[in-house]
């Protein structure tokens, strides 16, 4: 647990010491968001040097505009965005094996228009918190495998809790195409989690 | 409908954006096509799943690393 951190109630005068420049307030602010920062890093950042590096550019981000950050959000909220922010320039920058196309991941189509393959139920309500652990860390890496425009816009949309408009403002597309994505990539996510789900009567 | 065209609009029928007629010829579909209704389902589940991964996070988040601490520290200063 992050027992040294305090409750957010505080951050307003956080704020102060960090605007005075006191140098104790800085520590402060990393102690106190550094786990939960490092958690959203370690979403987008596989490698946990990478997602640490992320964490570093967020904090040293943060420090330099803490004048401009105005109080409309919370702290909190400001820094997740920063922190969202730096991993996506980290993960712009990791080479990364060739990617599988988004069309071959897609449900197909027989000719009258039914699905190929028809889909089963799964079985997620029966898991015990040890295949729940397992089946996160899947989750996760099967959302890395995506093709990157649509990993990212699968993360900022429903890991990270961004709405549509967020999420076009921070990827620098339209609002229509994080639609389309994000229909696209949890249409991918599903066919390759249903292998892991799909209940066993169904094999 | 077809199951093509009940996959393509899935998400606004999710995000409650539907006309009510379509969403009613929508959900005729589940009522007619079990691995749709079956599909639907996992869809949801997809991204219920991906929502877990944040809320585990945030009810126990991870300490951080004293050296991660330093780190930031000593970077504020050298800059």
């Amino acid at each position: 647990m992050a027992t040294d951190a305090k409750p957010a109630s505080d951050d307003p005068q956080l704020l102060a010491r960090l605007r005075a420049g006191e140098e104790q307030a800085y520590e402060e602010l990393v102690r106190r968001y550094g786990g939960r920062l490092l958690a959203v890093a370690r979403r987008f950042l596989p490698v946990e040097e990478d997602a640490r590096d992320a964490v570093q550019d967020a904090f040293l981000a943060a420090f330099r505009s803490i004048d401009r950050f105005e109080g409309h959000s919370l702290l909190s909220t400001w820094l997740h965005r920063i922190v969202v922010n730096a991993s996506l320039m980290r993960l712009r920058t990791r080479r990364r094996k060739p990617e599988q196309s988004i069309e071959d991941l897609l449900p197909g189509y027989l000719e009258d228009g039914h699905l190929e393959r028809p889909a089963s139920p799964w079985r997620t309500d029966e898991l015990d918190p040890a295949e729940r652990n397992e089946l996160r860390a899947l989750v996760l890496e099967r959302i890395h495998s995506l093709p990157d425009g649509h990993r990212n816009v699968i993360l900022l949309r429903d890991i990270e809790g961004l709405d549509t408009e967020e999420t076009a403002e921070v990827l620098g597309i339209s609002a229509g195409a994080v639609k389309t994505r994000l229909h696209r990539a949890r249409q991918a996510l599903r066919e390759l989690l249903e292998p892991h789900l799909r209940e066993a009567t169904s094999e | 409908m077809k199951c093509r065209d009940f996959v393509e609009f899935l998400m606004e029928y999710l995000d409650g954006t539907l006309a009510d007629a379509e969403r009613q010829v929508f959900e005729g579909h589940i009522g007619d096509c079990p691995p749709c209704g079956n599909y639907l389902e996992s869809y949801r589940q997809t991204v219920r799943l991906g929502r877990q991964l944040c809320e585990a996070d945030e009810q126990v988040p991870p300490e951080v690393p004293e050296e991660l601490v330093s780190a930031i520290l000593a970077a504020r200063h050298a800059r």
